[in-house]
């Protein structure tokens, strides 16, 4: 058991609470920093989707998880940054140019959706968000002087200060990067005042507001970060699989990136990482569960479909803390042991009310 | 110039006026009351000061300027600071974040410092955190610091609203019932502190509330509202023993 | 083909496809009317709905009106069993969420399909007695499936709503959209009430998948094009039931106008557009009512 003795508020203000947390991540950097040594060629594939995901999942937490808007048009923003990078990149602009293009442009369309969207809410914002990101998609495709249309496009490797990245470990460090720093980007808005606000307008706009929070400026706000880090990992996604077009922005994909969200821990930085992770990682689970499964149900092309359905359902139901709070609840027990009480996460019985009135 | 003031403030729901040509003024420094029976419009004139709903009618004027039109956190901006009828705190949140977020108004520092946390934003959070520290230990939540706010009982939540509505620094204090609720003990807490602001902190407070002994203990004025129109104004002993005052909540004599 | 053949054609195409999102729409506004929920599955409880059917048809040998009926009796059974193996454990959860475990379970349908024998992903067609016959009123051709489609709607329609105005069932399930504590103080059965809701919407989006089947034949996808039907209810008023039959039928409207005078790809597009016109205009629709907070 760990008694935290406050004398400062610096460490209230501080990334790491303590020295063990220190130690840990130190820990996890170092070995993510081996990766090349100890991963096989397929685990660092795996990984760096596991990178680029987490960016987009982090970039839906702050819009969801943090500011308490929904977005089932995400996809949009992802098609926005790949389309960009492979646009400028076939241009001849450099990379540290492109990304940051990317990223721009994608939180410029990330304003564009968040300016009507300062008036909607709830279900009225989702099916906005959704209607967006079928429009985009079929911009996309119908626009094809510039996009190649259902063509798609194809994307050389990164070139950064004249260096190719078209090794795996090479890509590997850009993914990691990229991803720590979104991660501590993120982190650090979450302890000054506009993260806090992002909160605030999660939890109760109307006094939010009267606290002096500028509602339309921070929902923006929000709509664009979140867009612009979706557009960054579009971009490296796009370099990842070289070849894009419109049938990898659907609405399906949509939905999988709030899956993402869901399953890692609505709330939570480490959701997004923890539920890109599962994501990635959920079809291997699958293609070896299928040997234990009766013939006409391994075979079935639908059990992709049925599983990712019962784990959302499940997940919902049994850890509607997702993943991340899985593992709070697992090291809670280790750090309390034996004191654990069963009760500690329980939330109080809610009664429905009406979301109309919130 | 007056500090507070309010003019023919009137505002109507389709058919229904629930505020009608209502018009005071509140002075510099004084704890000023609005009472009245339910439904009279003391919450709805709150909501109409704090811009949450638009006037329809009169206009509302502080300290020189005119509020009339402009967005609830301009109000905040401005200095205006208010709690809820129903307790509107952000529920998964700690108590010191919530206190923090009344800090909104005196922020220095812009997103893309915020994103590096640059030793500017650093230094700005430790001096966030010791003014909101003074709060804390004004209202004597220390021991809730650390608490979710969900958890709370409801006293706490009360004065958790108030400390929030403090930590912004405001210079018009707008309390709405802030008696609700609580039993007598936390009622009488409570006037202590409205007494501390009002002496300790200098601050000018607004108060709309139902409980007299707390009305006749802090008020220095008081204005009564019946069905949306003000019916008496003066001290609390004036308004209360004003035969207007008692029928709207009494009702008149029948003859028997 | 004269321009106002052309456009009454056009016409009646859209209003018998409007039909069918209606339907669909209609069946999840129940839904939310009731529980605040919305059900993202209800496109896959007419796919569902309609492979029933077939079976119904096909395996059984039932004839067109009774394999409606059992079609309808088995989704109902199948609409109360998700709401209350899914919906029921997480009711009071925020609606975002619950919209989530609907999609979850719209996944669920679809892959399952897959793997039932004889379904699989294959494509089917299901008889019906209107199927390839037409008439010809003044020059436009007249399907008699499209007639089947609007007559049937307009029957359901009617028959709700004289549940709505004259039961108790319909008043009960207004209060507990509204806050459903105090309906369970009221001594009113929220929980069966919303287990028979689902029932009568999924029943509703049967219908919806027997008349669109032979448009668009059953398979496992055939339910996406439930989706236009949150385009359709939110035009017509998230919440009104005449609003959600209204709302389908100008989105059918709409994109049958866009398939033929606009630019390839509008009408694919068209039903989206046209909610986010609405949204940024009239978010609460047609018969919506706007709602606020009372701070």
């Amino acid at each position: 058991m760990r008694f935290l003795f406050k004398t400062a508020y610096d460490q209230d203000l501080r990334l790491f609470k303590h020295g063990g947390q220190v130690f840990w991540y130190g820990l996890l950097f170092v070995v993510l920093l081996a990766a090349p040594w100890w991963a096989s060629e397929y685990m660092m594939s795996q990984l760096h989707f596991i990178g680029i995901y987490s960016i987009v999942g982090l970039g839906l937490m702050l819009l969801v998880g943090f500011t308490g808007q929904i977005s089932l048009g995400h996809a949009a923003f992802l098609a926005v940054g790949a389309y960009t990078e492979a646009l400028l990149q076939a241009a001849g602009w450099p990379f540290w140019l492109t990304l940051p293009c990317a990223a721009l442009l994608s939180a410029a369309v990330g304003i564009v959706v968040g300016l009507p969207a300062l008036r909607l809410k709830g279900i009225y914002l989702a099916i906005a968000t959704l209607a967006f990101g079928v429009i985009v998609e079929e911009i996309i495709t119908r626009w094809d002087s510039l996009t190649g249309g259902n063509s798609g496009k194809h994307l050389k490797p990164v070139e950064l200060f004249g260096m190719k990245l078209d090794g795996d470990a090479d890509f590997y460090y850009l993914c990691l990067a990229l991803t720590a720093l979104c991660c501590i980007a993120l982190a650090n808005l979450l302890r000054s005042p506009t993260g806090r606000a992002f909160v605030a307008i999660r939890d109760s706009e109307i006094s939010a507001s009267c606290m002096g929070v500028n509602l339309a400026r921070y929902k923006t706000m929000s709509f664009a970060l979140s867009a612009a880090l979706t557009g960054i990992g579009g971009a490296l996604y796009a370099h990842k699989v070289t070849f894009i077009s419109p049938e990898q922005f659907t609405l399906l994909v949509s939905i999988e990136l709030v899956t993402i969200v869901i399953l890692g821990g609505v709330g939570s930085l480490h959701g997004a990482v923890f539920g890109a992770a599962f994501i990635i990682v959920l079809p291997q689970i699958i293609s070896i569960a299928k040997d234990y499964l009766p013939s006409g149900v391994a075979g079935a092309s639908g059990l992709q479909s049925t599983v990712f359905g019962l784990l959302l359902i499940g997940f919902i139901i049994f850890e509607p803390m997702g993943l991340y709070g899985r593992w709070l609840k697992i090291r809670t027990w280790l750090d309390l042991f034996p004191f654990y009480r069963k009760g500690m996460f329980r939330r109080q019985k809610t009664y429905m009310k009406s979301e109309r009135l919130r | 110039m007056k500090f507070f003031s309010v003019e023919n403030l009137g505002i109507h729901f389709g058919g229904v006026v629930a505020v009608d040509d209502v018009s005071f003024e509140v002075q510099r420094g004084e704890v000023y009351t609005i009472i009245g029976p339910n439904g009279a419009g003391k919450t709805t004139i709150f909501n109409l000061i704090g811009l949450i709903y638009p006037a329809t009618a009169g206009r509302i004027l502080y300290q020189g300027r005119e509020l009339t039109g402009l967005n609830p956190h301009r109000v905040a901006e401005l200095g205006i600071a208010r709690t809820f009828q129903n307790i509107e705190l952000f529920e998964h949140a700690t108590v010191l974040q919530n206190l923090l977020i009344g800090r909104h108004r005196h922020r220095s520092t812009a997103l893309w410092q915020e994103l590096a946390f640059t030793p500017a934003v650093r230094h700005a959070e430790r001096a966030q955190r010791e003014a909101v520290e003074k709060v804390i230990d004004f209202l004597d939540l220390q021991h809730y610091r650390d608490s979710m706010v969900a958890g709370l009982p409801y006293g706490v939540r009360k004065v958790i609203e108030l400390g929030r509505a403090l930590a912004t620094e405001p210079k018009l204090l707008l309390l709405d019932e802030p008696s609700s609720g609580l039993n007598p003990e936390e009622t009488n807490e409570m006037a202590f502190w409205i007494e501390d602001i009002k002496k300790g902190l200098g601050i000018t407070v607004l108060m709309v509330e139902h409980d007299m002994s707390l009305v006749q203990r802090v008020s220095d004025r008081v204005l009564a509202l019946s069905e949306g129109r003000a019916i008496a104004e003066g001290t609390p002993a004036e308004v209360q023993a004003h035969p207007a005052v008692i029928e709207a909540y009494l009702g008149s004599k029948e003859p028997a | 083909m004269i321009p106002i053949t052309q456009l009454l054609q056009l016409l009646l195409a859209g209003v018998a496809q409007g039909c069918v999102y209606a339907l669909v729409a209609l069946g999840f506004v129940l839904i939310y009317k009731a529980t605040e929920t919305v059900n993202f599955a209800q496109g896959d409880l007419m796919m569902l709905g309609a492979f029933v059917a077939l079976t119904g048809a096909t395996v059984l040998g039932l004839p067109y009106w009774l394999t409606i009926v059992f079609a309808i009796a088995v989704m109902a059974v199948v609409g109360m069993l998700i709401e209350h193996i899914v919906l029921r454990p997480v009711l009071g959860y925020p609606a975002f969420t619950v919209v989530m475990i609907t999609i979850g379970a719209g996944y669920v349908m679809r892959g399952a399909v897959t793997m039932i024998p004889g379904w699989g992903t294959e494509t089917y067609a299901l008889a019906t007695p209107f199927a390839d016959r037409v008439m010809r009123v003044g020059g436009v051709v007249v399907a008699e499936q499209q007639l089947a489609v609007i007559g049937h709607t307009a029957l359901l329609c009617l028959v709700l709503y004289l549940f709505f105005r004259f039961t108790r069932v319909g008043i009960a399930m207004q209060a507990s959209s509204q806050n459903q504590l105090a309906a369970y103080y009221m001594g009113i059965p929220v929980r069966r009430i919303n287990m028979l809701i689902w029932g009568l919407s999924a029943g509703i989006a049967t219908i919806g998948g027997i008349l669109l089947a032979p448009t668009t034949f059953v398979h496992s996808n055939m339910g996406f094009i439930g989706l236009k039907a949150f385009p359709a209810a939110v035009v017509g008023g998230f919440g009104s039931v005449p609003g959600a039959i209204v709302g389908g039928l100008i989105i059918g409207v709409v994109e049958a106008l866009a398939g033929f005078y606009m630019a390839e790809g509008f009408k694919d597009v068209a039903a989206y557009v046209v909610v986010l016109l609405v949204l940024m205009v009239k978010p609460s629709g047609i018969f919506g009512e706007t709602v606020a907070k009372k701070v």
